[in-house]
């Protein structure tokens, strides 16, 4: 019924492709993500709240439906959902049945709700096709409200040296939930990449926390002392350094570990992260009850090892997914 | 411990110097003064006995998670850091402690007596009272070595500016003797628990490296040649029966050397020496790498003074009996020295010999063949000079020899910091051993802006495994990567270790095929 082929995950019987990263006839797309959701296909099938983020990423021009969670529609007999994937707005599960066999592709996702997204639902199936960006047992993720004090606590200790708080996460997802977390904390400036996704937030029916709109092309001063949130890109750029007595921060699961707190030399990095941590990972996988499991990006060796380990038959698939995970 | 957690918790997680000092004068505002007199202790090297193998801590947490031992190794492997890795894979504390830094420390002095079931009882139950980071601390106190993200120099330039104190007061009073339980911590910082006048250095008299023909400095005759060994610029001090050796980076190193603190002890005047420490063994200077072995260690062991014996080689004589020489022309100074050196000299403190050439074509002959006497070439000296406190152009000069090249291939790749952040600018890389690659050295880039950016595609496009933020890469850039010196080293895989490595090109005319074999470059080591 699936295929892991050098386009895509290929549905067979549906002849539609999963996130596929060549150009189509017709994907379905899981999330708004740039490694999931690659230009050049002829039709995209999503969710509702991701059109918009497909359209301003990819392109106004592109041919594209949206569907709503949990309502079934049928491709060349295949009966096919989507199911909250708790990842970033409009992320899916999608969820395939043909006769009588189920198979699910999470996406990328995670359990923790961050208060935006639609949380995360279990969805049964006989083969399940999972991400594992943090599979390994080191990473275990706090809690949204303590990480919201930890960041709290960072702006406080900041406003007291009169820094300015820099936050660097992706842009879209991240960094919407930096200024959710941080909306009591003071004015919120947001770089003009992440207010152009925020919209697809509010077109959702999203409210996010009040803020003003940067370009660091041209003046900063009024940023001091303020609270400030950029995309990662910027890192690369001497941008950054036009903001004066700035701390700077990376939000990412990958901030777990020190060595990579140290060597992206932020001054603080915080592990919150989109993606569900091991202990999420596993969860989704016994909770899918699934016979059969295909690993597709991030620690795929060590987490399908693990659960052929533990009973689970899992596999490796090789795909093109997960560049976004570099922060 | 809060404090102290917040405390390594800034000092990891910046790069930044300013933040480092700023949190560590916070933690000496806030923190209880038991608390600050260990920190010092630890910084210092002052630990307890470690009480717990870590091999016991990693067999608990194994039993507590249960993980299999390969799924330890995978993380391990992304951490990099043991006592890190435990702190991670711990399930989530039931409890809170909210011990001081030396309460803990004192549990853990005691625990040295327990029995191993009292042991563990005590690490299980500290471990689910801890967070993550308190964690790490916890393990890396039970363990053997703290790096706590400053170097000893760093943090006592940070005390000496806050309190505004001299640093060589500072850095006298806690290198020397002292001990957490009957100390306070302002008294001791400020240096009223010893004379420490008695250690102050001089600054050292630094060279720039030469810049122009050896013909433009005039006749061979006014000045000074010999070698520039490659070891520990030292300065070496004798007042009042007390010994003490200053580094050039201000770092007080007495105890590392305990053969020469000795030897200096038993001269018969007050002396202020400038001299170069180096391994020695039969009358032969060795290779730098085996000086190192004594670098950084706490304790030297009996075995470790016989394996890496030292000497000193003596260049310069700055102070004796307590009048300061520094502003004696070096011709004086140098004849002063010898003379200090026959009435006191033995095995170990030696001269710098001099090089006597007739003219310069000669002396570039004897510098072309530095590396044989493992030396990294010529120090020129004005006679006349006097001794200046730090850089200053036109007395001394430094001619050092050409680096050294070996051609290696790209083998992972680290995305660097600051300005190209984002790119892949941090280097392994990696010679041919037989059929397989063995990592050789790390390197920075010393690449073009342009070359990075084709090299961290070539890494995104090529790369095979990813350990957190490292990648493997395809093996197939080749770099000629050039070095200072070379040395057999057990702490290297390749068991070579390169010094000052760098990148000198990218050799695109190269396939990995064509790189250096590990024999052939164990054929450098002098
Ligand atoms: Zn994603
Ligand atoms: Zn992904």
């Amino acid at each position: 019924m699936i295929q892991f082929t050098s386009k895509g995950i290929y549905c067979v019987p549906g002849k539609f492709y999963l996130d596929p990263w060549q150009p189509v006839d017709l994907a379905i797309i899981t999330h708004g993500h740039a490694d999931h959701a690659y230009p050049g296909m002829k039709k995209y099938l999503c969710h509702h709240f991701t059109v918009n983020i497909l359209k301003s990423r990819i392109g106004h021009d592109i041919q594209v439906e949206g569907v709503a969670y949990n309502r079934p529609f049928h491709i060349n007999g295949v009966k096919i959902s989507l199911h909250p994937a708790g990842h970033i707005i409009g992320s899916s599960q999608i969820r395939m049945e043909y006769k009588g066999k189920v198979i699910v592709f999470t996406g990328d996702y995670k359990i923790q709700d961050d208060g935006l997204s639609t949380p995360f639902e279990p969805v049964k199936c006989h083969e399940l096709i999972t991400e594992s960006t943090f599979g390994l047992p080191i990473y275990h993720w706090e809690s949204v409200a303590a990480q919201t004090q930890r960041l709290n606590e960072w702006i406080t200790h900041n406003q007291g040296f009169k820094k300015t708080s820099v936050f660097i996460g992706y842009s879209l997802g991240k960094s919407q939930r930096i200024l959710n977390a941080v909306k009591d904390m003071g004015e919120v400036y947001v770089h003009y990449s992440i207010a152009k996704l925020n919209m697809a937030y509010s077109e959702a029916g999203i409210q996010l926390p009040p803020y003003h709109i940067v370009d660091l092309r041209k003046d900063t001063k009024q940023l001091d002392g303020k609270i400030v949130l950029l995309p990662p890109a910027l890192l690369d750029t001497h941008l950054l350094q036009k903001i004066p007595n700035v701390a700077y921060a990376i939000c990412s699961g990958w901030m777990q570990i020190r060595g990579a707190r140290r060597w992206r030399s932020a001054d603080a990095g915080f592990a919150i992260s989109d993606h569900a941590d091991w202990n999420g990972l596993l969860q989704v996988v016994k909770d899918s009850e699934a016979e059969k499991v295909y690993v597709t990006h991030g620690q795929t060796a060590t987490f399908s090892k693990y659960l052929n380990e533990i009973g689970i038959e899992a596999e490796e698939v090789k795909t093109n997914y997960g560049e976004e995970i570099s922060l | 411990m809060i404090e102290f957690a917040t405390l390594i918790n800034a000092l990891d997680s910046s790069n930044k110097t300013s933040l480092k000092k700023e949190a560590i004068i916070r933690f000496l505002t806030f923190a209880p003064e038991k608390d600050k007199l260990w920190f010092l202790a630890l910084m210092t090297g002052k630990r307890p006995k470690r009480p717990i193998a870590t091999k016991d801590l990693k067999t608990w947490v194994l039993e507590l998670t249960n993980i299999p031992e390969w799924l330890f190794t995978e993380c391990y492997a992304a951490v990099g850091d043991l006592s890190e890795t435990l702190s991670l894979l711990l399930p989530p504390p039931t409890e809170r402690n909210d011990k001081s830094l030396s309460d803990w420390m004192e549990d853990i002095v005691i625990l040295a007596n327990a029995s191993m079931s009292e042991k563990k009882a005590f690490v299980l139950a500290s471990w689910n009272a801890l967070n993550t980071i308190e964690r790490f601390i916890f393990n890396k106190l039970l363990g053997g070595s703290f790096r706590l993200g400053i170097s000893a120099k760093g943090l006592i330039n940070t005390i000496a500016a806050h309190f505004q104190i001299e640093p060589s007061i500072v850095a006298h009073s806690i290198m020397g003797e002292w001990n957490p339980y009957d100390f306070e911590f302002d008294k001791l910082v400020r240096g009223e628990y010893s004379n420490t006048s008695l250690s102050k250095p001089y600054p050292f008299c630094l060279a720039y490296p030469i810049e122009k023909e050896l013909e433009a400095l005039g006749p061979i005759i006014e000045w000074q040649c010999e070698h520039k060994w490659d070891g520990i610029r030292g300065q070496l001090i004798k007042r009042n029966e007390e010994v003490f050796i200053w580094s050039r980076g201000e770092e007080l190193v007495t105890a590392q050397f305990p053969e020469i603190t000795d030897a200096l002890r038993q001269w018969k005047d007050n002396v202020v020496l400038d001299g170069e420490i180096l391994a020695a063994k039969d009358g032969r200077i060795l290779n730098f790498t085996e000086l190192q072995k004594r670098i950084n260690r706490k304790v030297i062991s009996r075995t470790l003074r016989e394996e890496v014996p030292v000497v000193v080689y003596l260049y310069d004589v700055l102070e004796l009996n307590g009048q300061d020489l520094r502003s004696d022309p070096l011709q004086v100074r140098r004849n002063l020295l010898e003379q200090l050196h026959q009435r006191n000299g033995d095995d170990i403190m030696q001269l710098s010999p001099l090089i006597h050439c007739a003219d310069w074509t000669a002396l570039r002959l004897v510098q072309a063949a530095s590396r044989e006497v493992n030396s990294e070439g010529i120090m020129l000296k004005k006679k006349n000079t006097i001794y200046y406190a730090g850089r200053k152009k036109g007395g001394w000069w430094k001619w050092k020899v050409n680096p050294m090249t070996i051609d290696a291939v790209l083998i992972y790749a680290q995305k660097g910091s600051g300005r190209r952040s984002g790119h892949y600018t941090d280097y392994t890389f990696a010679v041919k051993e037989g059929d397989h690659l063995v990592s050789i050295a790390k390197a920075y880039s010393g690449l073009t802006d342009k070359e990075i950016l084709e090299v961290s595609r070539f890494v995104k496009q090529n790369s095979l495994e990813k350990f957190g933020p490292v990648r493997t890469v395809k093996p197939e850039l080749v770099f000629e990567i050039a070095f200072e010196g070379i040395g057999y080293s057990k702490r290297h895989k390749s068991g070579v270790a390169l010094r000052f490595p760098r990148i000198l090109r990218w050799r695109r005319d190269k396939k990995a095929i064509d790189i250096d074999t590990l024999e052939d470059i164990k054929k450098l080591i002098p």
